[in-house]
């Protein structure tokens, strides 16, 4: 379980370029962010359009509302502190700048994710945090498990992500619009549109496989591969918010019909209370860290589900909680890691001796994750009661899953904080545990004051984020649920009295207990396990199929290239009503017999031969007829280029030929009668082709238009050549760009073979 | 190959191919010909070259490996087309001077549709070659 095996050189200097910059950058965006809390508190909207493809409805537009401005908020702050900590916790790690470069990447998308107002726009962002993630996760890349968790997160993700793709385009086929305000400002059109189920399911899966919601839920877990900063930065506030954003964000669109309700109720309930249970049974901290991320996704899709006053400023007020707590603990467990070189429950304890500063933010951020007074984690959890009873849905389940999830999460809290600092037990001798530079500590101690803070102040929340983000979900007019630490005696109350007596029970029992639940998962059926099996099963049938089609035998590719040209064509003629053109024999010249001569005595020769040389010069005798034919109907251009181009394939063909056997005609003769067959057959189906073609009018206004503009606007006379370089000049690029590449693709294949298989 | 023939043939040959494919180059635009066929003839010049001395001898006359002269040409060709954005206009919209203009003559015509030939020119000459040497070299 030594996680701290990072290849760190201590004498490296703290202060530099890779280090700092991005603590800068995200400072400075939150404090260019900071100003619009007055604005925005004061009920206003503010948005700022770029255009970016016009003729495609797609601008660069941004949206700050109380919603957005709350989340970015997180991002940059949060940002600066874990980026602050990975400085040092990463320093003079052989790649730090670029691990910096991917953190402040991330941060990038993820603050473009929140701001967007186009819809496209938020899935350019949105995949960007996909793509940056995945580089996050798999930082430590020379391991086996970081590459296959950064992969498992990027496919299901990424897969989520094409859903959503599909969703959005339907929203702007039903809205008319991809501008998020605009469709916000049309009412109910979504929830009132045919096309609203396929719309939700699609939305729904991109926001669930981004917030790791039952089933979809265990790359979460897997990500923990990672850096801690990563886990601290990316589980707490930002990437797997994501989902939890959009949700919300879209909840003006697509929610207050039943179906929305009853599915977020289900699967909320659901990934809270299996997310708690797990975390019970980690014995590594960050696992158990990560499934109580889990719980807090599951809790906030739980409450995004009702669109009453209580219900959102619940999930919006348990978002900001649980971000500063959340990070502030992985960034503890991470000093943990760092001083200590573990972070196994059974190995740790009494360290509060040994990290005083370390163990007071830790004490203080488990409180509010754990719910106790006056911190704003006890405000959240009455919010959430209140909340959990007003729901139009089941109001008994919604509290009852409200219940275990936050009395497991008391137990958490008590395992994650309390024990390995507090619990009188000698280290293994191995361990030296140190209290941490104050770069490592500043991000916790700030973030678990201010859930203290908030806690004692909790209208200073509530006016300047909460409440704002409820009205960017809401609209305006809606009411949210005040902010008190004293709220008086009520339901939530001993509710709450509850949570803590059941909490404490469980972190008393937990050893029992997570024996009992490791006895259990072994039977359970793992996801993890069935991701193994899906992607084992894809692997064998990509092996198959390669098996099946890619024969290498080249007879065989070609046999099958002309056999679905044949099926195609001839089948799209008969399905189109069949061959019907009135047949005249037209009046031909000698010219045109010597050149009919010349082909099809070219074909006999190639057909009846025993010599690669002459088969192939007898095709190039059947080229040049069609040269020739081309410049008897007035396409020198043409005829010259097909004429060296057969020119230079018999002469590549025959120093080739030299070195081939002779054909075996005994061995051509198995194959011989279906080859014929499929060849008379293409050359029918093809000449039919030709002759409906040209039995119907042309259609000249290209022509025309080529031939009336050549020379006036592009001055040239040589229609094809001015059609090849100027008019269709990037129709040309790119079919010399396809050259270049198959030329080197093939010099790749002819001298990359290894001299053994030259011999 | 030992011919004294393709030897002979090859000395005159070979000049004559490759001037006759600037040739077909330059002309192209007015009459046919172009950067393609210009290629594919100086393409042929060389690969005849090959046969008749040995790719040695021909990769030694070329004095640039053929690949990177493809290359190049793609490069040279990218050019032409983003010249156009110099002067205000959409990407390979073709720009020309006129040289010595007067009332009834345009002059010495120059475009970048012409450099952008010279790239389809480069990149078809180094392909085939290319290929033709990997080909004669491998067997």
């Amino acid at each position: 379980m030594a996680g701290h095996d990072l290849q760190t050189d201590p004498n490296a200097r703290w202060l530099s370029l890779p280090g700092l910059l991005p603590v800068a950058i995200a400072a400075a965006l939150f404090a260019m962010l900071w100003p619009y809390l007055g604005p925005i508190s004061a009920g206003e909207t503010l948005r700022f359009v770029w255009e970016w493809v016009p003729s495609l409805g797609i601008s660069l537009s941004f949206l700050i509302d109380g919603l957005s401005l709350t989340f970015g908020l997180l991002i940059t702050g949060i940002g600066a502190l874990v980026f602050l900590y990975a400085s040092k916790y990463l320093q003079g790690h052989v790649h730090f700048a670029r691990f910096m470069l991917f953190l402040t990447l991330f941060m990038l998308s993820m603050l473009g994710l929140v701001l967007a107002d186009n819809l496209l726009t938020l899935f350019v962002f949105w995949e960007l945090t996909t793509i940056t993630s995945y580089l996050l996760i798999g930082f430590d890349h020379a391991t086996a498990k970081a590459r296959r968790s950064a992969l498992q997160a990027l496919l299901l993700t990424g897969a989520g992500a094409l859903a959503l793709l599909a969703g959005i385009i339907l929203i702007g086929t039903a809205a008319g619009t991809f501008e998020l305000s605009e469709i916000r400002a049309q009412g109910n059109v979504l929830q009132e549109h045919a096309l609203y189920l396929p719309i939700l399911i699609l939305v729904l899966i991109g926001c669930f496989t981004k917030s790791a919601q039952f089933p979809l839920h265990f790359w979460l877990p897997n990500a923990m591969a990672a850096p801690t900063p990563v886990s601290a930065y990316l589980h707490s506030a930002t990437m797997v918010k994501a989902g939890v954003y959009l949700l919300a964000r879209m909840h003006p669109n697509l929610g207050g019909t039943e179906v929305w309700l009853w599915t977020l109720t289900i699967f909320g309930a659901i990934t809270a209370v299996f997310a708690s249970v797990m975390a019970l049974k980690q014995t590594d901290l960050k696992q158990a860290l990560a499934y109580t991320t889990l719980m807090a996704l599951g809790t906030l899709t739980l409450f995004l589900a009702a669109d009453i006053g209580y219900a959102i400023t619940a999930a919006m007020t348990f978002l900001v909680v649980h971000s500063l707590y959340k990070a502030a603990l992985f960034l503890v467990v991470g000093i943990i890691d760092h001083g200590t070189g573990s972070r196994d429950v059974y190995k740790l304890g009494g360290l509060a001796r040994a990290m005083p500063i370390t163990t007071a933010a830790a004490g203080i951020a488990a409180l509010s994750m754990a719910g106790f007074p006056p911190f704003i984690g006890f405000i959240s959890k009455e919010i959430k009661y209140a909340g959990a009873l007003a729901v139009q849905s089941e109001p008994y389940l919604v509290a009852g899953a409200a219940l275990l999830a936050n009395a497991l999460m008391v137990a958490v809290a008590g395992i994650v904080s309390f024990s390995p600092f507090w619990r009188r037990k000698h280290l293994a001798e191995d361990l030296n545990p140190h209290e941490a530079p104050w770069q490592m500590w500043v991000g916790p101690v700030i973030l678990a004051s201010l859930g203290a803070f908030f806690g004692i102040f909790p209208d200073s929340l509530a006016v300047a984020l909460v409440n704002p983000g409820v009205a960017a979900i809401l609209g305006p007019e809606a009411e949210p649920a005040a902010l008190k630490l004293w709220a008086g005696i009520n339901v939530p109350l001993f509710l709450s009295l509850a949570t803590f007596a059941l909490g404490i029970a469980i972190y008393i029992y937990r050893r029992p207990l997570r024996d009992r639940l490791i006895a259990m998962g072994e039977r359970a059926i793992s996801f993890d396990r069935g991701w193994d099996h899906v992607l084992d099963g894809l692997k064998a049938s990509a092996a198959w199929q390669t098996r099946v089609i890619q024969s290498g035998v080249l007879r065989r590719y070609l046999f099958i290239t002309f056999a679905t040209l044949f099926v195609g064509v001839g089948g799209t003629i008969l399905a189109r009503g069949g061959f019907s053109v009135t047949l005249e024999w037209p009046d031909l010249l000698v010219k045109h017999y010597v050149v009919i001569a010349l082909i099809v005595a070219g074909a006999m020769l190639t057909l009846t031969t025993s010599s690669r040389v002459a088969a192939i010069a007898g095709l190039g005798g059947v080229g040049i007829g069609v040269a020739l034919i081309f410049i008897i109907f007035g396409a020198p251009d043409v005829a010259i280029t097909q004429l060296l181009v057969e020119t230079l394939v018999v002469v590549l063909f025959g120093v080739a030929a030299l070195k081939l056997p002779r054909l075996d005609p005994s061995g051509r003769k198995t194959h011989r009668p279906l080859d014929a067959l499929l060849a008379v057959g293409v050359g029918v189906v093809v000449t039919a082709v030709m002759l409906m073609v040209t039995a119907g009018p042309l259609d000249r206004r290209l022509t025309d238009y080529f031939e009336a503009t050549s020379w006036p606007e592009a001055f040239g006379r040589n229609i094809v050549n001015v059609i090849l370089v100027d008019f269709r000049a990037l129709d040309t690029f790119g079919e010399i760009a396809v050259v270049v590449i198959a030329a080197l693709g093939a010099y790749a294949l002819l001298k990359g073979r290894s001299p053994e298989e030259k011999q | 190959m030992n011919s004294i023939i393709l030897l002979a043939a090859t000395r005159l040959l070979v000049p004559l191919l490759l001037v006759f494919s600037v040739f077909m180059l330059l002309r192209g635009h007015n009459v046919p010909g172009g950067g393609f066929i210009g290629g594919l003839i100086g393409a042929t010049g060389f690969v005849v070259y090959a046969i008749a001395c040995g790719t040695d001898l021909a990769r030694q006359a070329l004095r640039v490996p053929p690949e990177k002269i493809a290359m190049v040409g793609l490069g040279i060709a990218l050019f032409a087309g983003v010249m156009a954005a110099f002067f205000g206009d959409i990407f390979f919209t073709g720009q020309w001077l006129f040289i010595g203009e007067t009332e009834d003559d345009k002059g010495l015509p120059l475009s970048s549709v012409l450099v952008f030939d010279v790239g389809v020119y480069l990149v078809v000459l180094g392909s085939i070659l290319t290929l033709a040497f990997a080909l004669e070299e491998s067997i």
